[in-house]
């Protein structure tokens, strides 16, 4: 624990030319989501304190911050994932594309917001079947084949299971699963995509391939990403927000959070203080 | 200090060789039953057995071959009552209530599958056999389904509990609905599970006789229909076993032989089947 020492730049992260961009967040009208006033509570104990903040269209955002400190909670309330933990309950508004998500019904908000977990889940299908699901569930006919491969190749998946399509899912090593996530969440053209910790069950090189997709994923989509591991938040994301017990810290531009934090506690967890 | 050992290695070994007795015995058991049926039933056992009718008392030879139908219509028709419902209740139960409600359906569940299967047989006289004023294959189904819900419906809860959130957390996630979600992953994820559980259940009312005997009744013919009473095995077992003929001593062997033999068979086809199970990462 080397309290004493500062470390300035715990991650390497170049600025792009020389200078750090603006500080500035962008403007709300190019907000995709936007949260605010969000307190959250799992029975009688509260989660998130009073959280407001917005995801950027076709930008990375990621929630970092220690465990339980609520980032998982908070991404989840994006697509009403929350509510299927019994004795919850949400106070705040959120806003997809300035609309109320509570007002929208369900299953349609789950189809504009993806969401991709931390342990890969494809179904016990074949692979085709699992990055078909979605649109056969919305009754899409049409073209599936085309639509199959288009996700697949998105999630830079195509080239190694163009073969065997109709096999089995679980032959996939687990970083061929997580793709295969990300593609099954990607074929039903979701507006925004989240990703909770999705490397945290892979290995380096899987994370690396997974960490390239997300960044050219970006025209495709809005992303928010929730990570423990802060290199790859400074990696992939290009705005941060961190979390402490159940509060937002600091959300800034993720050069800014990554070498000139302004707040004591961001600075004291992104030079490994604690966490 | 020696002696101390020597009597802790023989209480040692005296307990291995109880908890071996014992399961010697379990197997020994089923094996003893098996080579006892073949012993006295097995010279009874040819192609006239499964293709002809009864003979009249005295008259050698003959069959059991509508006993052996009739217990396949009987089984056929409660699986198609029975099934369903256990297998939606079940399905109920692991997915859709909580709390209260669950513990009751399971407990009502587990009493339902604790009452003694002569009573069910009382209860399905009085419910089916009475208002029709005979008793019928559909009254003798009747009785065998009741006994087949609760196994199906407990056993298809158990199965489903095993399917990882994960899998739900998925489908839902991708804008699946409750219902769409179980149909179209929960139940297939589950399904070799429950299609053992279903052959179990077939094969534990299929020796059953209690629920029969004033349900199914007996016949010594061809039952047309689902409305005319019908013999069965087990019900023929008994007709046979407690009779003063000792031909139909053999034939009662016989068909005790060929039951235990049938209900080997479902029970190896189930567990052949659960072992194939699919592998769904545990999460």
């Amino acid at each position: 624990m080397n309290v004493s020492v500062r470390s300035p730049l715990p991650v390497n992260i170049a600025p792009p030319s020389g200078s750090l961009p603006t500080r500035e967040m962008p403007s709300a009208a190019s907000m995709r989501m936007t949260v605010s006033h969000v307190n959250f509570f799992y029975g009688a104990k509260q989660v998130l304190f009073d959280i407001s903040l917005g995801i950027a269209s076709n930008k990375v955002t990621a929630l970092i911050g220690p465990s339980g400190c609520g980032k998982s909670t908070l991404l989840r309330t994006f697509n009403r994932m929350d509510e299927t933990v019994r004795h919850s309950r949400l106070e705040g508004d959120i806003l997809l594309d300035g609309q109320d998500i509570h007002a929208q019904d369900v299953t349609q908000l789950r189809r504009r917001v993806g969401m991709v977990f931390q342990r890969p889940n494809p179904f016990p299908k074949s692979i085709f079947d699992n990055v078909a699901y979605g649109l056969r569930i919305n009754g899409s006919k049409l073209a599936l084949a085309d639509a199959v491969e288009k996700s697949l190749r998105h999630a830079a998946l195509w080239d190694e299971v163009k073969d065997h399509l109709h096999k089995s899912a679980y032959e996939l090593s687990g970083g061929q699963q997580q793709r295969l996530c990300i593609a099954r969440g990607l074929a039903v053209e979701p507006e925004v995509l989240l990703l909770d910790e999705p490397c945290s069950a892979l290995d380096p090189i899987s994370t690396a391939k997974i960490e390239e997709l997300l960044v050219q994923l970006k025209d495709l989509c809005t992303i928010a990403i929730v990570t423990h591991n802060m290199q790859q938040a400074a990696r992939v994301s290009d705005y941060t927000a961190f979390l402490l017990t159940g509060q937002l810290i600091e959300f800034t531009p993720t050069p800014h959070l990554f070498t000139t934090p302004t707040d004591p506690r961001t600075e004291a967890y992104i030079t490994g203080r604690f966490g | 200090m020696i002696t101390r050992l020597r009597y802790r290695k023989f209480v040692s070994g005296f307990m291995l060789g109880m908890t071996g007795l014992a399961a010697f015995i379990t197997v020994s058991v089923l094996f003893f039953i098996l080579g006892y049926l073949v012993y006295h039933g097995g010279t009874s056992i040819n192609w006239n057995f499964f293709t002809k009718l009864p003979t009249p008392v005295g008259e050698a030879g003959g069959g059991m071959a509508n006993a052996i139908v009739g217990s396949a219509k009987l089984l056929f028709l409660a699986s198609l009552i029975g099934v369903p419902v256990g297998f939606l209740g079940g399905v109920y139960l692991a997915e859709f209530s909580g709390g209260a409600i669950a513990f009751v359906v399971r407990y009502a569940a587990d009493l339902l599958n604790g009452v003694p299967s002569i009573v069910i047989g009382i209860f399905a006289y009085a419910l089916v056999v009475l208002p029709f004023k005979h008793y019928s294959t559909l009254a003798g189904s009747f009785a065998l389904a009741l006994m087949m819900i609760p196994i199906t419906l407990r056993s298809t809860e158990q199965f489903l509990q095993a399917v990882p959130g994960s899998l739900r957390e998925g489908a839902m996630a991708l804008g699946a609905s409750k219902w769409k979600t179980i149909a179209s992953v929960i139940v297939p994820a589950a399904y070799r599970g429950i299609l053992t559980a279903i052959l179990l259940a077939l094969a534990r009312v299929a020796g059953e006789t209690a629920p029969l005997l004033f349900t199914a009744f007996g016949n010594r013919f061809w039952s047309p229909g689902w409305e005319q009473p019908t013999a069965s095995l087990p019900v023929m077992i008994y007709t046979y076993a407690i009779s003063p003929y000792d031909d139909w001593h053999r034939q009662a062997w016989a068909a005790g032989l060929v039951l235990l033999g049938l209900i080997l068979v479902v029970n190896i086809i189930a567990r052949a089947i659960l072992a194939r199970g699919v592998s769904i990462p545990r999460t």
